[in-house]
Parts: structure tokens; C-alpha cells; sequence
């Protein structure tokens, strides 16, 4: 079966240990996570995981199931990047000498529509958000420079179509 | 503060101050866990001083491991169908658990687990007896939390006896740090009847119902394989109601067996590895495939590839994520089964399928000659295991509690035990954990201490948990252990003789005197080798009203037939 990129989105309740209770459904898989991000979500003391990995559709299908059967899990789905809005966000830390005595630097940054977030007299912080391809471009063409440092976030991501947590939560309450 | 003088008030909204740990014990008897087996020790003691004050209401079982506590309440777990617990101290104690929560889960037994931990303020510091127990629990508990506050107690105590035992059930683990058990709180309990997140029942579909219905009622050679399914939900009515109106034949998975009697005439034997030749040979002929609260476990299903490749398939399952793992599903009912099988009883016809059945017929014909005459009646001088069965079935009539460990012997055991009442098999399905059997047997008493509970274990597993006799002793548990000693792992080495060209790797022991080893524990006990003497021997042991031990030495080097080597189709079951 084909493999493609699905993003899991988690909603739970906030509860030391589930992380690691998510996490270990794919380790016992022997899955790789391509990314991995936590935060709230739009519902008050509802927290999001946003998850993406390489399998094909059964599997993620059967990941979910179990990732769902989980007691402080509310509900998960899954998705395909053409089913959902995506994002991830990237920091380059070059040095400072650089942007003043190599012209090319400056529009590399200007092509890239990155954003300077920090100058200092050593270095300076460039912040890049956009689709894999384009954080990845961006270093690409800054490594010739010496990379400081570099880092990316897990991906972000809102799915088109509703997802319906808050009414899921209603029923609960008007049930008990 | 004489706490033990003031009332429990169930569902009380006044609230008492008292210590953590007597704000478990009192949880624990709101739930109506009177009866707990454990190992005591440092982070766990402020708990264990509560046990004594208030020991005339709930009986603490010492076992002599912490894997035996937990095996201990499985058994009385499945026997009794209430939620087994066990209590553990931090580090070592909690580590020893770990098997019995695994096997908890896979087997879904109800079980809370409630560990000591280090104070709050040394957690991370690597102290004495340290260990993350939750870390280590969470890939093989149905939840688990730690507790570092005593407040938190008597809401999770609740939460975790709710998820153990609602939908489908599996093993809790709560870790309990040592200064929330000494810290007092303000004590009122109210027992939990829902979580948010949490989806025990999913609501039956009746688009699938009447689905199912039509599949039914078209099917030609309809089969039905249930499992424990069927004893969890307490369908067996239910069950047997839509068996004798159907007319299906019908196989059990084995935590499916004793669900309905060994006698009834649509029982058509066990599926799987080990199984009967007829349900496994026919699951490749059927049209339509009923399965009832079971999980097609690869022991159950050889090859997926070519199983049921031309049946429609019907799935009664109550965890979703069950369904469409394994086999797919043509109609799922995804919820309790006591509650589907009740509305497909309703909606089907009566019905009878002589032709299809006599197909079962002909090929237990070809399994009684093959195998079954020569596991029972055998002109070979050694005893087989099989003998050693039929022998506990005259003497119990089918009435006992069996309780098995894991290899050859639990396979003989499942094959020709009869059973006339559910609830009556207990034994290491899904881990397979050896060892099992006898502190299983002591909590299956327990749970049920009017019945006769037969444990019938391998001279392998017995050594491994070999030192609950000793908690068998202290509590006078009346539980009749058999070892079916052949001086080998049995199963082992029939897998070395089979696929491994007779290389027997490290499977023959050399066994010490095991009934002098029973007789240290003063238990009556006794050997029997010859045939002419099994008959009077374990009838010596059935009549009995005191623990008692029997060994039986069977021949060294026999094995279980039938076979479905692993990965192969149903279609491949071996009879030689």
C-alpha cells in the first residue's frame, strides 16, 4: 500500500503521561514520527497534538482506533495534507559579519520572504514559516554561510473540513 | 483519632479528615475490593498500617511475590467477575507487577494495581527504590496516574475502579507517593458513573443489526467463533438463546471456553494453534463467519492471507478498535454483545443446518480417530495428559474450576476439560505467561470458594511461581494442584522436534522431588505414574477438603495434536 504524509490531530485532556502513552502506540509499531507538536486547542483545558507521519492508510487507520481507545483521549483523526492547512516555522542564527560583507546573503533573505527577527553585533536571527520545502530552501541556501544554528518546528496544522470536538463534549454533558 | 469507630457512608457528601493512605482503604471498600493480595514494603507502609487497623473488613492476601499478588487477583478477577487488586511497594515491588499487568491487559481482566512511590519531593532523584512505574506501566495498562497529593485520592481511587471495569476492561495502575499517604484530607467518596473522553458503549447501530439480520438469514453454512466476549459482557443466556435459535454451529476462542457447556449440542470445540480439526478446517468452508467478543488473534487465525477468504464476515465486538485490525469486517455491531445478541435472537429465524453440521461430524470422526483415541484411551504404558484430564473430569463431573499454565498441558487441559458453568476456565490466553497457574488458583478460589478449582500445571511454569505454595499454606486455600510432570518444557520441545530437527536446546529438566517440596509446605501430597493407581488418586485429591498437591508423571515426549504450525492456513491443521 502507498505510503503518504498524514497528520493525526489529538484532542485530550490535559494529563501528565499521555504524551508518552501516544508515543508508545507508534514505538510499539516500530513508526517513525516525521513531527510532532502540543498546545492548546480552541476548547478551554482541551489540548491539541498535531502528529505526522509516513504509512500508508490502513495503518493510520488502526493508529488512530488505538490512539482514540485511550481513556483522556476525546477524539483523533487523521488527514491528508491535501485535507488540511498546514504550516511549520523555522529559526536560522547566522553571524552577524556576514550580512554586512556578503550582498548575496541579503537577497537570499528578500527572495525567501523570511523575516529578521534579531540582529546583535555577533549574529542575527532569521525566522522563516511556510511549507517544508520552503524553510528547507531557505537553509539550503544559507549554509554556504555557516549555519550558527538552525531549527524547526513540528507541524501545525487545521484540518478544512469540521472536526466537531465541542459538540462531542456537549453530549457528554447531557448525558451524565 | 479512633477513624475506624466512624461509619462509611456510601456516596456520603461529609466529609472526614483523614490520612491518604486510610482514604484508600476506604476507597477500596466503597468499590467493594474486601479482599486484596500483596507484598509490603517501604513507600507502601503507611497503606499497609491502615490494612491492620482495619483488617475485620478487608482481608490482605501476603503472596510470596508480587507477580503472584497480581496473577492472584486475575484469578480472582475471572472467577468472581468483580476487579482484582493488588498492592505493591515502589521500585522492585512495582517492577514485579509488570507481567501480571501485561497479561491483565492482553486478556482483558479487570485489575487495579495501587503501588508505593517515593516521597513527591524526591521524585526524579533516583531514591531508594525508585523506579518510573508509571513510564514502565503505560504501554500495558488500560490507564494509569500518579497520585502526589492525598485530595486526589478518592476521585482517582473511583476513576480507577470505573475504567478497570467498564467496557472493555484491563489493568490500572495507581503510584501513590509516600507523603500523599501520610498528607490528610478532607474525605468524601462518590463512585464515578462517566469520564468525557471515555466511550465505554458505543451505541449499537441498527443499519449494521439489520444487515447482520439479512447475512443470517441468507447464509448457508453459517459459523460462529465466540470468545471471552461473551463471559465479560455476562451474555451467556444471551448467547446460548441466539446458539439454540439460529441453529449455528458454534467454536470457542480459549478465554471463550466454559461460555456455553462443553455438552451443548452446538459446542463444536476450540479454534486455533491447538484446536479442533473440524471449526478450524470449516472456517475455510463457511459462507458466513459470526464472531463473537473476540479479537482473531494470530493463535486463532494462522495466516490471514487465506483465512475465511470466502466468508462473509459479521464482527460483535465492543472495542472499536478491534474491529477491521485483523480480519475485515462485512458488518460490524460494535457494542456490548449481551445487548446484540438479545436483538439478533429477536430478529432472526429458527433454523437448522443438518448438511453443514454433518460436516463437522465427519471430520471429529477423522480427529477422534487420529488423535483423541490415543490422547485417552492409550495402549502405551506412560500416563498422557490426556488420561490425567478425563481422570479430573469423572471426578468433578465437570463441576471444577480448571485453572491452567501455559505450554502442552494447557492445551490438553482446554481440549478435554468439561465444562458445565461459565466463568470456569481460567488460564494465560493472549501472553501466554508461564507461571500463571498457581497464584491464578488461589485468587480463583477465592472468588468462587464454594466451587472446586483444579489447577493443572507443567513442571515448568510450577517452578516459576513454585512459591505461592507458600501463601497457599498460610491461608489454608483449598485448591487442588496437579503437576503434569514429563520432565521437559513440553511444548518447546515439541516445536525443536518438529521444526528443529530434534535439537533439544536447553527444554529437559532436572526436576527435585516436588512432593517433598509440597509436604515442606505441609500439604497433603502425593505421585502417581501408573494407570492402574490414577483413578484412586485423584479421586483422593477431588475428595479432599484441604489444599492438596498430586503430581502425575506423563510420558516424556508426546505431543499435542492437532497443529496449525505457525503462519500456516486452518486449511494446513495437522493431525500427526
Amino acid at each position: 500500500m502507498e505510503k503518504k504524509n498524514y497528520t493525526i490531530s489529538v484532542y485530550s485532556e490535559n494529563n501528565i503521561g499521555l504524551l508518552n502513552r501516544i508515543s508508545a502506540i507508534f514505538l510499539k509499531r516500530h513508526i517513525n514520527l516525521e513531527s510532532f507538536s502540543t498546545s492548546e486547542s480552541e476548547i478551554p483545558n482541551v489540548f491539541r497534538f498535531v502528529i505526522v507521519v509516513n504509512i500508508d492508510s490502513e495503518k493510520v487507520r488502526k493508529i488512530v482506533e488505538q490512539i482514540e481507545k485511550q481513556i483522556d483521549v476525546i477524539k483523533a483523526y487523521y488527514h491528508t495534507d491535501e485535507e488540511t492547512i498546514f504550516q511549520e516555522n523555522a529559526l536560522y542564527k547566522v553571524k552577524s559579519s556576514f550580512l554586512f560583507e556578503e550582498r548575496q546573503i541579503q537577497n537570499i533573505i528578500k527572495d525567501s520572504h523570511a523575516t529578521i527577527v534579531t540582529v546583535s553585533p555577533e549574529f542575527f536571527v532569521i525566522e522563516k514559516t511556510g511549507f517544508r520545502e520552503d524553510t528547507e530552501k531557505l537553509r539550503k541556501n544559507l549554509a554556504p554561510y555557516g549555519l550558527l544554528q538552525f531549527v524547526r518546528s513540528g507541524r501545525i496544522s487545521v484540518s478544512k473540513a469540521k472536526m466537531g470536538i465541542s459538540e462531542l463534549l456537549n453530549t457528554f454533558k447531557n448525558n451524565n | 483519632m479512633n477513624t475506624n469507630k466512624q461509619n462509611i457512608k456510601k456516596n456520603s457528601s461529609k466529609s472526614i479528615r483523614i490520612s491518604g493512605a486510610e482514604a484508600v482503604i476506604r476507597s477500596l471498600l466503597e468499590e467493594e475490593a474486601n479482599l486484596v493480595y500483596g507484598y509490603p514494603g517501604g513507600a507502601i507502609m503507611p497503606i499497609y498500617d491502615e490494612l491492620y487497623k482495619f483488617q475485620d473488613k478487608l482481608h490482605h492476601v501476603l503472596t510470596r511475590h508480587e507477580q503472584g499478588a497480581t496473577h492472584a487477583a486475575q484469578g480472582y478477577a475471572r472467577t468472581s467477575g468483580k476487579v482484582g487488586v493488588a498492592l505493591a511497594t515502589s521500585g522492585p515491588g512495582a517492577t514485579n507487577l509488570v507481567t501480571g499487568i501485561a497479561d491483565a491487559q492482553i486478556d482483558s481482566t479487570p485489575m487495579v494495581c495501587i503501588t508505593g512511590q517515593v516521597a513527591s519531593n524526591l521524585l526524579g532523584s533516583d531514591a531508594f527504590q525508585e523506579t518510573d512505574i508509571i513510564g514502565i506501566s503505560t504501554p500495558v495498562t488500560k490507564w494509569n496516574y500518579q497520585i502526589t497529593k492525598a485530595s486526589e485520592i478518592p476521585e482517582i481511587m473511583a476513576k480507577a475502579f470505573y475504567i478497570a471495569r467498564s467496557g472493555r476492561p484491563g489493568p490500572v495502575l495507581i503510584d501513590i507517593t509516600k507523603d500523599a499517604q501520610f498528607e490528610e484530607l478532607d474525605y468524601s467518596y462518590e463512585k464515578c458513573t462517566g469520564i468525557r473522553s471515555y466511550r465505554p458503549y458505543p451505541e449499537l447501530s441498527v443499519d449494521s443489526l439489520k444487515k447482520a439480520v439479512i447475512l443470517i438469514e441468507q447464509a448457508k453454512k453459517p459459523f460462529i467463533v465466540w470468545g471471552q466476549g461473551v463471559i465479560l459482557g455476562q451474555a451467556e443466556e444471551e448467547f446460548k438463546a441466539f446458539v439454540e435459535k439460529s441453529g449455528i454451529p458454534a467454536a470457542w476462542t480459549i478465554l471463550g471456553l466454559s461460555a456455553l457447556p462443553t455438552d451443548h449440542s452446538s459446542n463444536r470445540g476450540m479454534v486455533g494453534m491447538h484446536g479442533n480439526y473440524a471449526p478450524n478446517l470449516l472456517t475455510n468452508e463457511c459462507d458466513l463467519l459470526i464472531a463473537i467478543g473476540m479479537r482473531f488473534d494470530d493463535r486463532v487465525t494462522g495466516s490471514l492471507n487465506t483465512y475465511a477468504k470466502q466468508a462473509k464476515v459479521v464482527h460483535m465486538e465492543l472495542d472499536p478498535a478491534e474491529v477491521n485490525k485483523n480480519v475485515h469486517a462485512d458488518v460490524a455491531l460494535i457494542t456490548d454483545c449481551k445487548i446484540s445478541l438479545k436483538e439478533l435472537t429477536n430478529r432472526i429465524s429458527s433454523k437448522k443446518y443438518p448438511q453443514w453440521i454433518d460436516r463437522f461430524n465427519e471430520l471429529d470422526a477423522i480427529e477422534k480417530e487420529k488423535v483423541i483415541d490415543g490422547d485417552l484411551n492409550p495402549t502405551k504404558p506412560g500416563l498422557t495428559m490426556g488420561e490425567a484430564i478425563q481422570m479430573i473430569n469423572k471426578h468433578t463431573n465437570g463441576d471444577a474450576i480448571i485453572v491452567t499454565d501455559v505450554g502442552q498441558h494447557q492445551m490438553v487441559a482446554c481440549r478435554y476439560a468439561k465444562f458445565n458453568q461459565s466463568k470456569s476456565n481460567v488460564t494465560s490466553g493472549g501472553l501466554g505467561t508461564m507461571g500463571f497457574a498457581l497464584p491464578a488458583a488461589i485468587g480463583a478460589k477465592m472468588g468462587a470458594s464454594e466451587r472446586e478449582v483444579v489447577a493443572i500445571i507443567g513442571d515448568g511454569g510450577y517452578q516459576m511461581t513454585i512459591q505461592e505454595l507458600g501463601t497457599i499454606f498460610q491461608q489454608q486455600t483449598a485448591v487442588k494442584i496437579v503437576v503434569l510432570n514429563n520432565g521437559f518444557l513440553g511444548m518447546v520441545r515439541q516445536w525443536q522436534q518438529l521444526f528443529f530437527d530434534k535439537r533439544y536446546a536447553s527444554t529437559e529438566m532436572v526436576n527435585p522431588d516436588f512432593v517433598t517440596i509440597a509436604k515442606g509446605y505441609q500439604l497433603e501430597a502425593n505421585r502417581v505414574s501408573k494407570r492402574e493407581d490414577l483413578d484412586q488418586e485423584v479421586k483422593k485429591m477431588i475428595d479432599s477438603d484441604k489444599p492438596y498437591f498430586l503430581e502425575i508423571c506423563v510420558e516424556k515426549e508426546a505431543n499435542v495434536f492437532p497443529m496449525i504450525p505457525t503462519g500456516a492456513s486452518v486449511s494446513d491443521i495437522r493431525l500427526e
